[in-house]
């Protein structure tokens, strides 16, 4: 998978959870904490619907590496790429 | 027979649109099936029925604006005497805010010409009459919510008494517990700190039934079982809504977690269910998402109790003769006067405290 399509994964999972995503220009590097108003149960579903499309299981300690678009797409990257 | 009617999806309701029918004349039904989509201030609700029968017809269209308590179908209930068909009524159709506004304003309810449903008289058709401004029309989903919190919370503070009590919680047991129970698990199933939070609410106020139940007609009614609202936060201050979970004391935590995390993704995407909006007992709200470290609640009515809890911080703490770091969550409680006292509230917060202590027995 390479990154455009990781990163349109991520979308889609996101969107499931808030469906404003869809409609917002992401910031890449800004907290969806900040832009989508994630609390500690998006975050629990953003790593549950990350399991189920892509197959990788995320403990607790590695949440904080999803907090933005593009550390998720970095932390996901090492994490397939395994 | 049975009559299906207009629900009341929380102490404030006055009308709602019934948006669809999910069923259709002729089709069996049993109780707790969902037969209608309600479009409400909280937004669309599935509508549940409280009957096992056969659909015999529908009363309203789909679109149509009803009144709380108006029928909407009619049921045929085996054992019982077929419908005789679409009630009549004599009598005023007013909402009973109608009615309160047409007190209000000395005005006659016989004497307005009703634009609700089946001719019943509107708040706006009240105040038409009395020559004020119209209540706005279709506010936008926000607003509308707003307006819906702003309703049941003037309604608590002028008719509950509250009390407030507080108290800071060492919580270091429980973080280490739910740390340790998450290690290695599939984030499906995963607890998170609210969802242990829920559990020790609903064991606790066992203990002290005149916290949970429902104020109805001058008399508190306790409940058998804890039916836990759960004070969920739309995204972007869209607003709240309070779903609850029926008999969470009942529930291990990892059932109670999954409950909690499917109505917070349906509060926040897409339905709830009547009986999840209009069913709490007790209600618990958590903001410590947000660095508050503690909350005063205002009870949901009919409800006579609700609970908060802040941020979970690391604290110093003495225990014994030496003060250590201790992660510290503050624990409120809002109680009704018309119930409950400081002391048996005091007793509560006890009791959760002490529950805490013990995560792996909850």
């Amino acid at each position: 998978m390479n990154e455009t399509e990781l990163r349109n994964k991520i979308l889609e999972v996101l969107t499931g959870i808030a469906p404003e995503a869809a409609e917002v220009d992401l910031d890449p590097r800004v907290g969806f904490r900040d832009q989508l108003d994630f609390d500690s149960m998006d975050f629990l579903n953003f790593a549950i619907g990350l399991h189920e499309e892509l197959g990788v299981d995320i403990p607790p300690r590695d949440y904080p590496r999803l907090a933005t678009l593009a550390s998720a797409v970095r932390y996901l990257q090492a994490r397939l790429g395994e | 027979m049975g009559e299906f009617r207009m629900p009341s999806l929380g102490a404030d309701m006055e009308k709602g649109v019934l948006t669809s029918w999910e069923v259709s004349p002729g089709d069996e039904i049993r109780r707790g099936d969902v037969i209608a989509v309600v479009e409400t201030d909280k937004g669309a609700i599935d509508v549940e029925c409280h009957e096992t029968g056969t659909v015999r017809e529908f009363l309203v269209e789909p679109g149509t604006e009803a009144a709380v308590g108006t029928p909407l179908a009619v049921i045929d209930v085996p054992g019982e005497e077929p419908a005789a068909g679409a009630p009549s009524s004599g009598r005023v159709r007013i909402s009973p805010a109608a009615r309160r506004r047409a007190d209000e304003l000395g005005i006659d309810p016989a004497a307005v010409t009703g634009t609700g449903v089946q001719g019943s008289v509107t708040v706006a058709d009240v105040e038409q009459a009395a020559g004020g401004t119209p209540t706005p029309g279709d506010a936008s989903g926000a607003e509308s919510i707003r307006r819906a919190i702003a309703g049941a919370m003037s309604l608590a503070n002028r008719e509950i008494p509250h009390y407030y009590l507080g108290s800071a919680i060492d919580f270091e047991a429980a973080a280490r517990w739910l740390d340790d129970y998450n290690e290695g698990k599939a984030p499906d199933e995963q607890v998170i700190l609210p969802a242990l939070l829920l559990k020790a609410v609903a064991v606790s106020v066992l203990e002290v039934p005149e916290l949970n139940g429902r104020w109805k007609s001058g008399a508190f009614t306790p409940s058998g079982s804890v039916d836990l609202g759960v004070a969920i936060a739309l995204r972007h201050g869209a607003g709240l809504v309070a779903p609850a979970i029926a008999a969470a004391e009942t529930l291990p935590v990892t059932e109670l977690m999954r409950h909690f995390r499917e109505l917070v993704m349906r509060a926040r995407t897409g339905r709830l269910r009547s009986s999840e909006v209009s069913g709490g007992t007790i209600t618990v709200t958590s903001l410590g998402e947000r660095c508050v470290d503690w909350v005063y609640p205002v009870i949901q009515p009919p409800q006579v109790a609700m609970v908060g809890f802040g941020q979970m911080t690391r604290r110093p703490w003495v225990e014994g003769e030496a003060v250590v770091a201790r992660r510290v969550i503050t624990a409120t409680l809002a109680g009704d006067h018309r119930v409950s006292d400081g002391r048996r509230g005091g007793l509560f917060l006890e009791k959760l405290a002490a529950c805490l202590q013990a995560p792996e027995q909850l």
